[in-house]
C-alpha cells in the first residue's frame, strides 16, 4: 500500500520494512516485556494478592469467604500489634537520628584533611557489608550480661557496672538501636561524605574570609547544601527501619516476651507460624502504607529531579 | 598574618589532635565486634568462661571453626554450617547473573531504544525497589506451590531474580542514560539491529556498572534471610537462615566459639568482595540506596 510504495521510493528504507526489520522495532519491547510482566505480576499482582487475603479469614491456608475489614479491626485492638507499632516509632526514631548525627560528624570530620582517610573510611563502613544475622549474632554476643561487655568492664574493676538490655524486657529495644546504627551510620557518613565532596570549596573559603568560625561555616553554609543528603538519608533510614526483620530474629528473637517485636516479626509470626493469614496479611499491607507515606513524596522528587537534570 | 599562624599552633593543634581521637575512637567502636568474634572464634570454651572478651586467646585453636564448618547442630540436624555455605552459592551464583543480565538488556532498550511508555515502564519496575518484602510473602509461598519450586533452590533463585530485576534495570538504565545517543544512532544508520549495537556499542564500555550490580546482588541475595527463611526447606536453606538456627539452638552447652566462627564463616564472602572492590559496593550502595 502506501506505506510500500513510499518505502520502496525512499530506498534504503526497504529493508526496513521487511519482516525482519519490523521484528527489530518491536526487539526492544520484547525484551522489557518478561521482565516487565514479571514486575507486574509478583509486585502489583502480589501486593493486590495480599490485601484480597487481609480482607478474609484465612488461618492456616489461604481461603476466600471475605470479612471485610475485620482483620484490621482486630489489629488496632491487639495488643502485641501496639507493642510492636510503638517499638518500630522508638526503633525507627532513635536509629535514624543517631545516624544521621554519626553520619554528619564523622564525615564533617574526615572532610578536614585527615590521613589514612581511605582505611578509616574502609572502616567505618564495613558493616554494612554484614548479613544482619551476623550483626545480631555478634551484638548478642557482645551484650551476653554474665560474659560479654558488662563482665569485661567489671573485671577492668568496676564491680557495679551493668548492662544487661538484652534480657530486660524495657531496654532490650534499645540493643536493637546500638546494632543498627553500628551496621548503618558508616553508610550515612558516605552519603555525607560524597555531599561534602560535592559543594564548592569557594564556597567555604568565601565564608572564612568573612571572619566565620569553622563550626559556624559547617552550620550556616555547609548544613543548607547538604538539605538533599538529608533528605535521603532519612528517607533510607526510615524505609531500613519498617523493614527491619533479620536483625530482630538474631539478636532478640522479639523477645523478652514480645517487647522487641516489630511489624516485620508481627507479620512473619502471624502468618507463618502461628497460621493466621488474615491477620499476617492485614499487618504487611499496613507495613506497605507506611513505606508508601514516607516514600511516595520522595519518588515524586526524585523522578522530577532526574527531568531537570 | 601573624595571628592567623598563632592560632594555628596553638588552638588548631589541640583541635587537630581532637578531631584525630573522635575519628580513631569511633573506628575502634566499628572494630570490636569484629575482633572479638574473631579473638572468641579461636579460644577454647574455659577461656572465654574465664577470661575477658578482649583477652587474648592463651591456647589458640581452630577446632571451632572446624566444628562450625562440619558438626555444630542447626536445628535439628549436626552437620555444621559447611553444606549450607554452598547453598548459598548455589542460590547465589545463578540468581545474579540472570538479574544482573537481564537489568543489563532492560536499562539498554529503556534508555537508547526509547519507546512509548518506556519511562512509565521504568517507573513501574522501579517501584519493586521500595515494598517491603512481607507484602509478597503469602502470596509467593502460594506461587512457588503451583511451580512445583517450594522449598526448592530454584524457587529461590526465583525470587531473588523477581525482586532483583529493578535493582539491576534501575544501575544499568542509570549508567546508560548517561552514555552519549550519537554512538547508538550513527550505528544504526548504518544497519546495525538492537543487540548488535548492545554487543559492540554498550558492552564493551559498560565493566564498571556491571561490577557494582554483580556486588550488590552477590550482597543482597547472599545476606537475605527473609526470602530464605520462608521459602526453603532444611536442605536448601542459605547460610544466614542455618546461622541463625544453629545460635538460637537452645539444645546443650552453648559453644560462644562455635557460634562465632560460624558467623565469621557466614560473613567472609561479602567482606572479601568489600575489601577487594570496596569502591564498586559504595557506587551500589548510593546508587540502589534504596534499599535496607
Amino acid at each position: 500500500m502506501s506505506t510500500t510504495s513510499l518505502a520502496r521510493g525512499v530506498g534504503t528504507n526497504a529493508a526496513r520494512r521487511t519482516p525482519a526489520a519490523r521484528l527489530q522495532d518491536w526487539l526492544p519491547r520484547l525484551v522489557v516485556a518478561p521482565s516487565f510482566a514479571v514486575s507486574l505480576f509478583f509486585v502489583y499482582g502480589f501486593m493486590i494478592w495480599t490485601f484480597i487475603l487481609s480482607l478474609t479469614n484465612s488461618r492456616m491456608l489461604p481461603q476466600y469467604d471475605f470479612v471485610g475489614f475485620a482483620q484490621y479491626a482486630r489489629l488496632m485492638v491487639n495488643e502485641r500489634w501496639w507493642v510492636a507499632s510503638t517499638n518500630l516509632v522508638i526503633f525507627g526514631g532513635l536509629f535514624v537520628v543517631i545516624c544521621l548525627v554519626i553520619g554528619a560528624g564523622l564525615a564533617i570530620l574526615l572532610d578536614q584533611r585527615i590521613r589514612q582517610e581511605g582505611v578509616l573510611r574502609t572502616v567505618y563502613l564495613y558493616p554494612m557489608a554484614l548479613s544482619l544475622i551476623v550483626t545480631g549474632v555478634v551484638w548478642k554476643w557482645l551484650l551476653n550480661p554474665s560474659l560479654g561487655i558488662e563482665s569485661m568492664v567489671r573485671g577492668w574493676g568496676f564491680e557495679s557496672f551493668q548492662f544487661d538490655w538484652l534480657v530486660d524486657s524495657d531496654m532490650a529495644i534499645y540493643t536493637l538501636v546500638l546494632a543498627a546504627v553500628w551496621q548503618a551510620s558508616g553508610f550515612v557518613m558516605a552519603l555525607f561524605l560524597a555531599g561534602l565532596r560535592g559543594i564548592d570549596d569557594n564556597i567555604l573559603k568565601a565564608a572564612q574570609l568573612d571572619g566565620a568560625s569553622l563550626p559556624r561555616v559547617y552550620w550556616r553554609v555547609v548544613m543548607p547544601c547538604l538539605r538533599p543528603v538529608v533528605f535521603s538519608a532519612v528517607m533510607i533510614l526510615s524505609h531500613i527501619a519498617i523493614k527491619s526483620f533479620d536483625l530482630v530474629m538474631a539478636l532478640t528473637g522479639g523477645g523478652p516476651g514480645y517487647a522487641t517485636d516489630l511489624p516485620a516479626t508481627f507479620m512473619y509470626a502471624h502468618a507463618f507460624t502461628r497460621a493466621q493469614i488474615g491477620l499476617g496479611s492485614a499487618s504487611a499491607m499496613l507495613m506497605l502504607g507506611a513505606v508508601l507515606a514516607i516514600l511516595v513524596p520522595y519518588l515524586f522528587s526524585e523522578l522530577r529531579g532526574r527531568k531537570h537534570g | 598574618m601573624d595571628n592567623v599562624i598563632r592560632r594555628r599552633t596553638l588552638g588548631a593543634r589541640l583541635a587537630r589532635w581532637a578531631v584525630y581521637a573522635v575519628l580513631v575512637g569511633m573506628a575502634l567502636f566499628y572494630l570490636l565486634p569484629l575482633v572479638v568474634m574473631l579473638l572468641t572464634s579461636v579460644k577454647p570454651l574455659e577461656e572465654i568462661r574465664a577470661g575477658s572478651l578482649l583477652a587474648l586467646p592463651q591456647a589458640p585453636t581452630l577446632a571451632p571453626w572446624v566444628k562450625a564448618w562440619s558438626e555444630a547442630c542447626t536445628g535439628m540436624r549436626c552437620e555444621g554450617v559447611g553444606g549450607y555455605f554452598w547453598n548459598s552459592f548455589r542460590i547465589v551464583i545463578p540468581a545474579v547473573a540472570i538479574s544482573t543480565f537481564l537489568g543489563a538488556l532492560n536499562g539498554y532498550a529503556l534508555t537508547k531504544w526509547r519507546f512509548r511508555g518506556a519511562d512509565l515502564i521504568f517507573a513501574l519496575m522501579l517501584f519493586g525497589c521500595f515494598i517491603p518484602f512481607q507484602v509478597v510473602l503469602l502470596p509467593m509461598a502460594r506461587t512457588l506451590g503451583w511451580l512445583g519450586l517450594s522449598n526448592s533452590t530454584a524457587g529461590l533463585v526465583l525470587v531473588h531474580v523477581v525482586f532483583g530485576i529493578a535493582f539491576t534495570t534501575l544501575f544499568f538504565r542509570n549508567f546508560y542514560v548517561a552514555i552519549p545517543n550519537e554512538l547508538v544512532s550513527a550505528a544504526k544508520l548504518d544497519g546495525a539491529g538492537f543487540f548488535r549495537i548492545f554487543w559492540r556499542i554498550l558492552l564493551p564500555v559498560s565493566a564498571p556498572i556491571f561490577v557494582v550490580s554483580v556486588i550488590w546482588q552477590f550482597t543482597q541475595i547472599w545476606n537475605d534471610f527473609l526470602f530464605g527463611v520462608a521459602f526453603s526447606a532444611f536442605e536448601t536453606q542459605p547460610v544466614t537462615v542455618a546461622l541463625n538456627n544453629m545460635v538460637n539452638t537452645s539444645t546443650g552447652v552453648k559453644e560462644y566459639n562455635v557460634d562465632m566462627a560460624a558467623a565469621m564463616i557466614a560473613a567472609l564472602p561479602t567482606l572479601v568482595v568489600y575489601v577487594l572492590a570496596g569502591k564498586y559496593f559504595v557506587r551500589g550502595l548510593t546508587a540502589g540506596s534504596v534499599k535496607g
